[in-house]
């Protein structure tokens, strides 16, 4: 068992790492969320992150893109290792911070071809956009993200219109349109087929060779395909750490998920 | 880039087009141009109808395309119509001080014509002292300048303030309507150099012009139309491109937007900002029409009409508030002017003067139940168009902005 780990990494490993969460501590009303979690990840590297419902993966995300402020702890972001705890939502995003939510959260009212165009990188200040008029370039990308999430013949389509399944990927493809350098992943699989389940598996390998992914998923299957280093949350904090063969051995994993 | 703005937003041309015709029409059958056939009370009704449709364009922005329910945007078109009427009651003061005086065997110092003006002006709130904020009303483009400038400085103060602390929803209506209530209570203060619940007068009269009333209320039309065209043509303009989609996507999705990256609150400022600079002038354009505003036209109620008219005109669509506050507003002039025959019923007399707010409501309340698209909704039945699924279940078109808290556990 390789929880709580101690706080003192040493700054030789900056380079490595591109998001460093240490010691933090979230409570709401009392309740301990997030309790004393240290979390690593490198700059082009995935990782799935498992735990029982409440285990606080999803709170976790909400601290890393601001949404939540911690009482205790740091983190730190990219080679200078700033702070991303005094930043706001959107500076934090800007900062190469992308996240998909639990449940799919598209703009159902627009087209797919405008969901994503508003998500290609770009000034994001009021003024640039209000006079901004997409050029060949970001037109061009917004028909390779397509095509890379397999919506290139729905780019007129309102998104409200999609499948499931489609609006996952539309999320997922908004955001690779923002280029982010950490990808958060929360439970990308719920409520999708097999092959569904495959193709975004596929996305998300592909976009972990040049960025660092966190998955948040319960399905066993699917972060077994992932084939990559697994966190074990529980309450709030890190339980076991490893390849999924190596934490699924752990006897806190395996209490912890079949105890009760 | 002009052709193809147009080409990509076809009701624009049609609407210019229809506006066009109106104003043309008018002017033909107007006392002062045409063959008389409208007086010149209803020319002028129908130029503040034009005004009433610029605010809505402006409601339509802030809350149909961005989701803001403001309920203090007749605050900014009020405060438009005081910074107008403020040089306007100046100048034709200091026109009619100046003749009376001309005769007096020794010419006036320019200190006896600033006295006598501020004794005139001030005379109904027992002063004669020219307050602070009266320094520009000899100027008519300062006062121009103030027109923007003040309404714009309240909307980006209140609304830094209002965003800044992430307050959304039912909580800033009521911060909107707080607002503009803390105006109209400052405004009826006899010390607030207003002239209290007096308001300011004899807006009608153009200083320096001798044209009748039939000209200018004419000329006062074509500001109006002019106005609204280009009021619809820069709103069309904002919500066409990417800025559109954003604001749209803060309408139904703020955290989302957020976490795209962009700021939400700088975009709210901007458009709240942007809806009162217009409100302001659509104000500014309104009171020289009414002939009079005082404190009462600040009135928290009237920026819920305000919004009424564009729930029933359809929401998120530009044409749908100027349909509604045209034809809301006119029917209102109707039931309210007693263009509407009582009703007889034998035990009880209808009178529409009192019951026609019994009828707004009520239709009100049949539009949000039965076409939550509002009038406009009806041109898209007609047209075919699907209606956007947003997400979420709607609350209804009084609380557009409020969509089913999204689940972020
Ligand atoms: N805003 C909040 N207020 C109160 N309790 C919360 C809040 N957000 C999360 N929690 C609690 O924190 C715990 C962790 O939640 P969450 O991070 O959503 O878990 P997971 O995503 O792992 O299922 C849960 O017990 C949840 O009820
Ligand atoms: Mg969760």
């Amino acid at each position: 068992m390789n929880a709580a780990r101690p706080q003192t990494t040493p700054p030789a490993t900056a380079m490595a790492t591109l998001l460093e969460v240490s010691g933090v501590s979230v409570s709401f009303d009392g309740f301990k969320a997030i309790n004393n979690l240290s979390f690593q990840i490198g700059p082009a590297e995935l990782r799935a992150i498992i735990g029982p419902n409440g285990a606080g993966k999803t709170t976790f995300m909400d601290i890393i893109t601001g949404k939540t402020r911690p009482q205790e702890g740091r983190v730190l972001w990219g080679e200078k290792s700033v702070s991303l705890l005094k930043m706001s939502e959107a500076k934090i995003a800007q900062a190469g911070v992308g996240r998909k939510f639990q449940r799919p959260t598209v703009f159902e009212d627009q087209s797919v071809h405008d969901n994503l165009l508003m998500a290609v990188k770009n000034n994001r200040a009021p003024f640039s956009v209000l006079f901004y008029r997409p050029g060949f370039a970001d037109l061009a990308r917004v028909e390779e993200l397509a095509a890379e999430i397999g919506l290139e013949e729905e780019l007129k389509r309102k998104s409200g219109e999609l499948s499931h399944g489609q609006k996952q990927w539309l999320e997922i493809g908004m955001l690779l349109a923002q280029d982010p350098r950490l990808l958060l992943v929360d439970e990308p699989a719920a409520g999708m087929t097999l092959s569904e389940r495959e193709q975004t598996t596929d996305i998300l390998r592909e976009a972990a060779k040049t960025r660092a992914v966190v998955v948040v998923e319960h399905d066993m299957e699917f972060v077994r395909r992932l084939n990559c280093k697994v966190t074990v949350l529980h309450e709030g904090s890190v339980l076991a750490e490893g390849s999924l063969d190596h934490v699924t051995k752990n006897q806190d994993v395996i209490d912890v998920y079949l105890g009760r | 880039m002009k052709s193809s703005f147009i080409t990509r937003n076809p009701s624009v041309l049609i609407f210019l087009a229809l506006l066009a015709l109106f104003t043309i029409a008018v002017t033909f059958m107007s006392e002062a141009f045409g063959a008389g056939l409208i007086s010149t009370s209803f020319v002028k009704t129908l130029g503040k109808t034009l005004c009433l449709c610029l605010i809505a364009i402006a409601m339509d922005l802030v809350w149909g395309y961005c989701g803001i329910l403001s309920l203090g945007h007749f605050a900014f078109f009020g405060l438009g119509g005081y910074m107008i009427g403020m040089w306007l009651m100046y100048a034709r003061t200091e026109a009619i001080v100046i003749s009376s005086l001309a005769n007096a065997p020794i010419p006036p110092t320019a200190q006896e014509v600033t006295d006598a003006i501020g004794t005139q002006i001030f005379g109904v709130v027992g002063s004669s002292e020219f307050p602070a904020i009266w320094a520009f009303a000899d100027s008519l483009f300062l006062q121009l300048v103030l027109v923007v400038l003040v309404p714009g400085a309240l909307a980006l103060v209140f609304g830094w303030l209002a965003f800044r602390s992430r307050v959304t929803g039912v909580y800033l209506s009521i911060l909107t309507q707080a607002m503009t209530l803390a105006l109209a209570l400052y405004l009826f203060q006899n010390d607030s150099g207003l002239r209290g619940n007096n308001g300011l007068s004899g807006l009608q009269n153009l200083p320096g012009v001798t044209a009748s009333q039939d000209t200018v209320s004419m000329w006062f039309l074509w500001g109006s139309a002019l106005a609204l065209g280009l009021g619809y043509l820069l709103a069309a303009w904002v919500v066409s491109g990417k800025f559109g989609s954003v604001i749209r996507g803060i309408r139904d999705d703020e955290a989302r937007v957020r976490f795209l990256g962009y700021s939400v609150e700088g975009y709210k400022l901007f458009v709240f900002t942007l809806t009162a600079i217009i409100a302001a002038i659509a104000g500014a354009l309104y009171y020289p029409q009414a002939g009079i505003i005082n404190p009462a036209e600040v009135a928290p109620i009237a920026s819920i009409y305000l919004a009424v008219w564009v729930a029933i005109g359809g929401r998120g669509r530009l044409y749908g508030a100027v349909i509604g506050a045209a034809f809301v507003s006119l029917i209102s002039t109707w039931f309210t002017g007693g263009g509407a025959p009582d009703i007889n019923l034998g035990f009880y007399k209808i009178l529409w003067t009192d019951w026609w707010l019994v009828l707004l409501g009520l239709s009100f309340v049949t539009v949000t139940l039965l076409a939550p698209q509002g009038i406009s909704g009806l041109f898209d039945r007609l047209a075919g168009f699907r209606s956007p699924r947003r997400h979420g279940a709607a609350l209804g078109p009084d609380k557009g902005s409020l969509q089913e808290k999204e689940a972020t556990e």
